[in-house]
């Protein structure tokens, strides 16, 4: 089979047709792919892919032939038809959405496997894994001319797909959006939110069925989820998730060719299935946008975390060795005392110190760290913010005494002078705070 | 009795037919296709003969032969168990998992293929059955990491699982075919099963899985349900949420790994969505569905196994499908909790009563605006009011088609609550009974929105006419405590009644 070809270099008239090919499919499944993500029916996509079956075997029951056309209508009037059922029972039978589409798809693909297993008695070589999957890689030997080129049958089917999908999200865009994120309102505005949604089902079927024919299925499925996913990670907004999401499809479909000849050769072995490869390179894209997307990636959450933690970490030492410093000395400001007060781990409080020494508001003395003239303006603002917020709290909030202290250390972290200057005012600039502690002046005069 | 048992009671002839149904749909189906029958009817022939054959069907069915018993009871185990632990993924709204999970395990069987050539023991299933098993908890685990950790949403999370390592897996397989030994054909019915050759060892196998989901399943039921319907809660009472959701994620793997062989990676998914969603469709209580489920699954997995058993050509993983699918069908239509028919036929019942207070109380208010209030209310015990209201009167007073009214009228006289003469109606009885205390219901009500709700006396008539009708006992009991020292026994209308000229304001009650 073609499928083990060896592609030792690069060769347009191969690899650049397989390469189109992947690009049209990759692009087409992930424009609709947006909004079966938004829409909640990732599924979807592997439910028809799975669903066809029955619509095969009767397109080939009735033609008696495995002729291409009537087993495409056959594949997308199924196609269809398990979207419109998975609605249905969804809608009538108020049952899960994945549910429905769980109770539909394998009910189909049971019907079709045994109409194929009975079909399989007139023609021997029929057989349930080899109806109408395409190979990505036999893209190439199937040409068909146009004008005077020679054009590869997968590329021209894909590209007019691909093309049908751009203008339907293009020229709807507005109608997709409004009846994606709220049908009530799409509905009452004037067009019907369920003819969108059918519409959309239609096309989803329409380029599963061209895909799978042409590339195989594993492609498809993979590309109407993986990567809108990503690109919603990237972006809030709807038009630029589209275009990222056909970006990353593009990409992957580059590079999942370019892994499946290349990767297995590392361990000695011949390329493997291209269509795969750009699932998992795919894959790969999702998961860097999981770890690293700017606004909702792991690790930039993380750090993201980390450093709050570690800018109020050093907050509190600071308002901590002036609070020591106001009462006299009956604690040392040494580490142990630091840590032991502030339920600090050693690793993270020695790492604010240093930083804290560095910028100039702390310095050592003997074995007690004391704030320097710098450090005693900053720690009174901060205290000030603390006692102000008190104030605030008991005089103008109604808060009891005894419970303002909690929600005054989280503030006092996030009050910058004009938030301090508006309490001072409200609370008619009082000089003690409700426990009677002294409030200090602004910038830390005594 | 158990509350419970009453479903089960109730689902039982349901079950009987839907499996007479799917035999027979099995059999008509084999006939058409082989084309043995040319006219639709049964044909009998003798047991020599390639048609009905009697000796076969008593072999099968009375499990004379030792390996249909196998079979079959290992489909039936199967089934069973899928159905429990579907019954829990279903209510956790998880029911694609076994999908995303049976393709993740493709990515651990190649690589276990992979590791087994290279120790020299090609095709040991233990060691494939390890590997899938890691590649599918390693699935499950990057879904409940994605939800968890990004925004993206479950099915979001279960596509691109399922893609991404199927894809993976592809891909391995295209490495593995490579190898010496590694042309897949034993790899290839990890897809599409094998049930006619189910050895005993399977059947065992398949006995002591089942039997640990339930076990497990048994001895979780409060944890498990807790976790379906009250996530938040079962956290809060101090429940591990996340450990509870990995193991029944563990019991669909188990049941994946177990069904993969008996039914095929595909139709597993099958066994544990469909009983359980058809299951749900007979009753809201838990236990019960779970008893359903399971009962489900297991005659759809007898249903199947025999039928392949019986003819030769079936592929028993598809029929035992075949099965769920009838079931789920019968039970989305005759289910006598949540099913269609159900569901209409309460609908109508109650549309049918709406109707008719509707009749009866636009009666008594026309004629109580004709006659004056409260002299309607004293003459209850007339035998028969000789009042007559005219059918053109009753038109104008709601917005009712002719055609409408007129089946109105009759259903009520049918009832026996009026009497219908000409284009004029007239109260009996027990009619002016029943609508004397309609209206009073609905006055009440509205004397209530406008005491106690600050509804204006202009808005209350619709908002009562939505409320009137399912007002319970108690609720009415504790309207009358509540206005009677306001107010007489038979209120007068708040408000202008529609119809009449004059506006009734005399409820000074309302102020002081």
């Amino acid at each position: 089979m073609a499928r083990y070809l060896v592609v030792a270099q690069w060769s347009w008239e191969l690899d650049g047709w397989i390469v189109a090919a992947g690009i049209l499919c990759a692009v087409a499944s992930s424009l609709l792919g947006n909004f079966l993500v938004l829409r909640r029916m990732s599924m979807l996509g592997d439910a028809i892919s799975h669903a066809v079956l029955p619509g095969l075997a009767a397109a080939f029951l009735v033609t008696a032939s495995r002729a291409t056309a009537p087993m495409f209508v056959g594949a997308v009037v199924v196609g269809v038809l398990t979207a419109f059922f998975s609605e249905w029972i969804r809608r009538v039978g108020r049952v899960d959405e994945g549910a429905s589409m769980g109770v539909v798809f394998t009910s189909l693909f049971a019907l079709g496997l045994v109409m194929i297993v009975r079909a399989a008695d007139h023609v021997p070589d029929l057989d349930p894994g080899c109806v109408l999957y395409g190979a990505i890689e036999l893209t190439p030997f199937d040409l068909v001319t146009v004008g005077e080129f020679e054009v590869p049958r997968a590329v021209l089917t894909l590209g007019v797909v691909a093309v049908i999908n751009l203008a339907f999200v293009v020229l709807c865009f507005k109608e997709l959006k409004i009846s994606s994120f709220d049908p009530a309102l799409s509905t009452a505005s004037g067009f019907d939110s369920r003819l969108m949604h059918y519409s959309l089902m239609v096309l989803v079927a329409v380029t599963a069925v061209a895909s799978f024919e042409s590339v195989g299925n594993i492609l498809v499925v993979a590309m109407f989820v993986v990567p809108p996913a990503a690109a919603w990670l990237f972006t809030e907004r709807l038009a630029p998730m589209v275009a990222l999401s056909s970006l990353f499809a593009a990409m992957s479909a580059v590079g999942g060719h370019l892994a499946a000849i290349n990767v297995p050769g590392w361990f000695g072995f011949q390329s493997t299935t291209t269509a795969s490869m750009m699932a998992v390179i795919a894959g790969g894209l999702l998961l860097i946008a999981i770890l690293f997307a700017p606004r909702q990636g792991i690790v930039g959450k993380f750090f993201r975390q980390r450093w709050l933690a570690f800018g109020i970490l050093a907050d509190d030492v600071i308002a901590l060795l002036y609070r020591w410093r106001e009462k006299g000395a009956t604690q040392v400001g040494n580490f142990a005392n630091l840590k032991r007060t502030l339920f600090s781990g050693w690793f993270s409080l020695g790492a604010t110190m240093a930083w804290l020494w560095l910028r100039g508001k702390i310095r050592s003395e003997g074995d007690a760290w004391r704030l320097t003239p710098q450090g005693v303006a900053s720690a009174a603002n901060l205290v000030r913010s603390h006692r102000l917020w008190e104030q605030y709290l008991v005089t103008r909030a109604g808060y009891e005494s005894d419970r303002i202290h909690d929600k005054a250390e989280r503030f006092e972290h996030f009050t910058d002078p004009s938030l301090r200057e508006r309490l001072d005012q409200v609370t008619d600039a009082p000089s003690i705070d409700p426990h009677g502690a002294p409030i200090p002046e602004e910038g830390g005069g005594q | 009795m158990e509350k419970w048992f009453r479903p089960i009671v109730r689902l039982a002839l349901p079950v009987a037919v839907a499996m007479a149904v799917c035999g027979s749909m099995s059999h008509d189906a084999t006939a058409a296709a082989i084309g043995r029958v040319e006219s639709g009817a049964p044909v009998v022939a003798d047991s020599t003969s390639r048609g009905f054959d009697w000796e076969k069907w008593l072999r099968v069915l009375l499990l004379r032969d030792y390996n249909t018993r196998v079979v079959i009871a290992g489909a039936t185990l199967l089934g069973g168990a899928a159905g429990i632990v579907g019954s829990f993924t279903l209510l956790r709204k998880r029911a694609l998992m076994g999908d995303a999970l049976s393709h993740a395990t493709l990515p651990g069987i190649a690589i276990a293929f992979i590791v087994a050539n290279a120790l020299g023991h090609a095709r040991s299933l233990p060691v494939l059955l390890i590997g899938a098993t890691l590649s599918g908890l390693l699935g499950v685990a990057a879904i409940l990491l994605i939800r968890n950790l990004t925004r993206l949403k479950e099915d979001t999370a279960l596509g691109a699982v399922l893609s991404v390592f199927f894809g993976a897996g592809l891909a391995l397989m295209g490495v593995v075919q490579q190898m010496k030994g590694g042309h897949a054909a034993g790899l290839e019915s990890f897809i599409y099963g094998k049930t006619a050759s189910m050895g005993i060892s399977d059947a065992v196998l398949i006995a002591s899985a089942g039997f640990a989901c339930i076990l497990v399943c048994v001895l979780m039921y409060r944890e498990f349900k807790l976790l379906c319907f009250d996530t938040e809660f079962a956290g809060s009472e101090g429940y591990p949420v996340w450990i509870l959701d990995l193991l029944l994620m563990g019991l669909v793997v188990t049941v994946c790994m177990v069904g993969l062989q008996a039914v095929g990676l595909i139709l597993v998914i099958a066994l544990l969505v469909i009983p359980a969603a058809a299951a749900r469709f007979w009753t809201e209580n838990l236990r019960a569905m779970i008893v359903i489920s399971a009962l489900l699954g297991g005659a759809s997995g007898a249903t199947g196994a025999a039928a392949s058993a019986l003819f030769a050509r079936l592929p028993s993983g598809a029929v035992i499908v075949l099965a769920c699918a009838a079931c789920f069908v019968i039970s989305l239509f005759f289910g006598t909790s949540r099913g269609l028919v159900a569901r209409w036929w309460r609908a109508r019942r109650l549309n049918r009563s709406v109707a008719e207070q509707h009749l009866l109380r636009a009666m008594y208010e026309i004629l109580e605006t004709r006659l004056g209030w409260p002299a309607l209310a004293d003459q209850d015990n007339a035998e028969e009011l000789a009042e007559t209201v005219s059918v053109a009167a009753l038109r104008d007073k709601r917005s009712w088609s002719a055609t409408a009214l007129k089946r109105e009228i009759r259903r009520a006289e049918r009832a026996g609550w009026i009497r219908e003469t000409g284009d004029h109606v007239q109260f009996l009885q027990r009619g002016l009974e029943e609508s004397a205390s309609l209206t009073r219901l609905h006055r009440l009500w509205e004397l209530y929105l406008i005491t106690h709700a600050d509804v204006a006396p202009a808005h209350v008539d619709r908002e009562a006419d939505a409320i009137e009708h399912l007002l319970a006992p108690e609720v009415v009991s504790e309207l009358e405590a509540l206005l009677e020292r306001q107010f007489p026994q038979f209120p007068a209308s708040p408000h202008a009644l529609a119809g009449s000229t004059a506006a009734r304001t005399d409820f000074r009650g309302v102020e002081s």
